[in-house]
């Protein structure tokens, strides 16, 4: 079977002379599929789910292509490799429980259902896009599916999502946030302060660590002291496991299950998702410096969570050939459809700079203060 | 009307605004059980339990970051700093989330939230415990930043800020907590963000102070009138973003003269911003150059003989002032 990853994008930079030194594990043997969670899904939910990272890898790769012709500024930090966390993550919530994540935040916002329109209007700082052009990648909203974002800063958003699953507790919903975070986060204080309040304050807050291996350049191993991260929770007598991303079912398995703990017992729990990104840490990524060509290639050909998921598909018969084809090409021509879209938008005018920074300015009508708030030299 | 603290008066607001909304909680450290560390939350956890008045643990960023996300989800959380000088560790939370997160979802999040706690030089704790940072906060656009300087303004601005759909900072005063004035008891008293307030009329000088500061520019006011004959109108900026602007130019317009006075360090302070919009707007109304004392610009001195000097003082306050006539 042709390997549903290609290189459509080009990564600058020779092919790397390091041997490859990491020894990455065979995909996990043990059969998640069976579990009740993964059993009785239909046959129509399983193909959604493939399909619906498959519109993630190639909104993203189209992305990329954009960012290359120069129609996107500023950062650009891919998911692919990752797409079955957020795609297995957001296929177990109920509409109950909401999702928060940092800046690689473009694989949770199709996940959610946000459209690919939006998200590549953003990204080309349109009028259209989901921020009308001012959050830019890092800073995807949508609150209607329960999307609070893409934050920039490192870890920042870890208390946010306390604050989340404290107001669905407070409010009496039976419901739960997902906080989704790299390794790298893991160093940040916050994060720590965050995982005592959770605990002592029985809050239902999940947090997803996905480990993809790097925080930037810096490996885990020359970033964390104590293997796994997840186990940092222990000290806060918080739940946690270890998982593998390349699986889809394992990740809807295990953050079923954290969601249920969460529910019922309104305790939080920490997940760590081992996963890989294939991408540079942004686009401007000096790539071979710090990991080498084998080991991206190790992961692309052996634990690529698509190609994994479509074999198990074509295994149980849900899949054709044919049929993966066509979601394929639906997903191509809806993100070539995208581009066209953010192309074809109109920038934010300059007289819409200032709106949206107040909800006060956005609604003089039940405006209840007074006086300058706007202090541009210029007036 | 009844004379009351500045501190009772904050504690009237918060306990109001607590019955009347059931989105609205205070939280922060030593609130509840201890009463607050400068009792201001008083008697609050009996009236109403440990669900709204709520303990945290020495945790800034994480307690700051927690109520802005239940902000963002729709709760109105009021979080008390011990001082202002240790929302430091939390400034990501209140810099980067509370403040951004409404202009990056291009309007879809609002943060309706209160940041409050004391923020003042004055009482011999050195230079951990004595920033005033209402110029980094009024720099950051998407808060909003106030200084209430008597105890009808700590209520009334208080509620109004609870009120508010936006997040905003308090800056108060431990120095003030134990002022008294006279202050509604109306459960709708409220004083409306960004409106300066005529403290004393006068005519020959303007004096715009924030914050306690205010309070000095009252006294140094009254010495130039017993002393020298010279009268003087204090204007309360009370509100520093949004800011009173056409409050300003009118005194301005009425003196022809005027000294800015305020606690914050000089450089980038308050009040350079405000000398910049008079000189802007008033240029030809002025008969002498803006003149300004802010606190002497290094760390805040523990010395009693140090510090009493170095934040603006009656006798420094009054030379500069001479200096105008
Ligand atoms: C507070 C802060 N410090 C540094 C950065 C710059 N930075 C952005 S992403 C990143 C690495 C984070 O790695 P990780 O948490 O593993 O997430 P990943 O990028 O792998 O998804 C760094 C250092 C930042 N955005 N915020
Ligand atoms: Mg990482």
């Amino acid at each position: 079977m042709e390997s549903i990853y290609h290189d459509a994008d080009i990564q600058k930079g020779d092919s790397s002379t390091k041997a490859s030194t990491t020894v990455v594990p065979l995909p996990n043997e043990t059969d998640f599929s069976t579990d009740s969670i993964n059993h009785s899904l239909e046959a129509e939910e399983k193909i959604r789910f493939f399909s619906q990272m498959l519109r993630i890898r190639r909104f993203e790769e189209r992305s990329l292509r954009a960012y290359q012709q120069g129609h996107i500024g500023g950062f650009l930090h891919l998911y692919i490799g990752q797409e079955a966390v957020a795609v297995g993550s957001v296929s177990v919530m109920s509409q109950d429980d909401h999702v928060i994540t940092a800046y690689r935040d473009h694989g949770h916002a199709i996940a959610v259902g946000m459209e690919m329109d939006e998200c590549m209007a953003e990204l080309y700082g349109k009028k259209t896009g989901c921020s009308k052009g001012k959050g830019g990648s890092m800073h995807f909203f949508a609150p209607d599916k329960n999307f609070w974002g893409g934050h920039g800063i490192v870890g920042g958003q870890t208390p946010l999502g306390l604050g989340m699953a404290y107001a669905l507790k407070t409010k009496g919903t039976k419901g739960a946030c997902l906080c989704f975070m790299g390794d790298g986060a893991t160093n940040q204080g916050s994060f720590y302060e965050s995982l005592n309040l959770a605990s002592l304050w029985n809050l239902p807050v999940i947090y997803v660590i996905e480990n993809n291996g790097y925080s930037m350049g810096t490996a885990e191993s020359r970033h964390s002291a104590g293997e796994p991260l997840a186990r940092r929770g222990e000290a806060f007598d918080i739940d946690w496991s270890v998982h593998q991303g390349h699986d889809l079912y394992e990740v809807r398995s295990a953050i079923h299950k954290a969601l249920s703990r969460a529910r019922e017992n309104s305790r939080p729990s920490v997940l760590e998702i081992v996963t890989y990104r294939y991408r540079g840490h942004s686009v401007a990524d000096p790539d071979q410096t710090y990991r080498s060509k084998e080991e991206i290639e190790e992961y692309k050909q052996n634990k690529d969570p698509i190609n994994l998921f479509r074999d198990k598909l074509l295994k149980e018969g849900v899949l054709t050939d044919d049929k993966i084809q066509a979601l394929d090409k639906a997903a191509k021509d809806e993100a070539e459809a995208s581009a066209e879209f953010a192309l074809a938008s109109p920038f934010p005018d300059v007289s819409e700079l200032m709106d949206d920074v107040y909800w006060e300015t956005d609604n003089p009508e039940e405006k209840s203060s007074s006086g300058t708030i706007f202090f541009e030299s210029s007036r | 009307m009844a004379e009351i603290t500045y501190r009772e008066a904050l504690n009237q607001a918060l306990s109001e605004e607590i019955s009347r909304d059931s989105n609205v909680v205070l939280m922060g450290e030593e609130v509840a059980q201890f009463k607050g560390s400068y009792k201001v939350s008083e008697g609050l956890l009996e009236k109403f339990g440990s669900e709204r008045i709520i303990d945290t643990p020495i945790s800034e960023a994480a307690f700051s970051g927690l109520a802005v996300g239940a902000a963002m989800m729709g709760m109105r959380p009021v979080v008390e700093f011990m001082f202002w000088s240790f929302s430091y560790v939390a400034f990501d939370q209140i810099f980067n989330n509370a403040a951004s997160v409404r202009y990056m979802s291009g309007g879809l999040v609002n943060v309706p939230i209160v940041f409050r706690g004391p923020a003042n030089g004055g009482t011999n704790v050195g230079a951990t415990h004595s920033h005033t940072p209402e110029n980094f906060a009024a720099n950051t656009p998407g808060l909003k930043v106030i200084c209430p300087s008597t105890p009808a303004d700590a209520k009334g601005m208080l509620k109004a800020a609870i009120r508010d759909n936006d997040p905003v900072c308090i800056m108060e005063n431990t120095i003030l907590y134990n002022l008294k004035g006279e202050v509604p008891e109306d459960e709708d008293f409220i004083i409306p963000l960004g409106k300066a307030r005529v403290a004393c009329e006068g005519n020959d000088l303007s004096i715009i102070a924030h914050g306690r500061s205010v309070q000095v520019a009252l006294q140094v006011a009254e010495t130039l009138q017993e002393k020298h004959g010279v009268s003087v109108e204090v204007l309360d900026l009370r509100s520093i973003r949004p800011l009173d602007l056409e409050a300003i130019l009118e005194t301005v317009r009425k003196t022809n003269r005027v000294l800015l006075v305020e606690e914050n360090k000089p450089f980038c302070g308050v009040d350079a911003q405000i000398a910049f919009l008079i000189q802007e707007h008033a240029f030809d109304h002025l008969d002498a150059p803006v003149k300004r004392i802010s606190a002497i610009d290094v760390p805040q001195a523990y010395s009693k003989a140090l510090e009493n000097f170095q934040i603006p003082n009656h006798d420094r306050v009054l030379a500069k002032a001479m200096e105008l006539l």
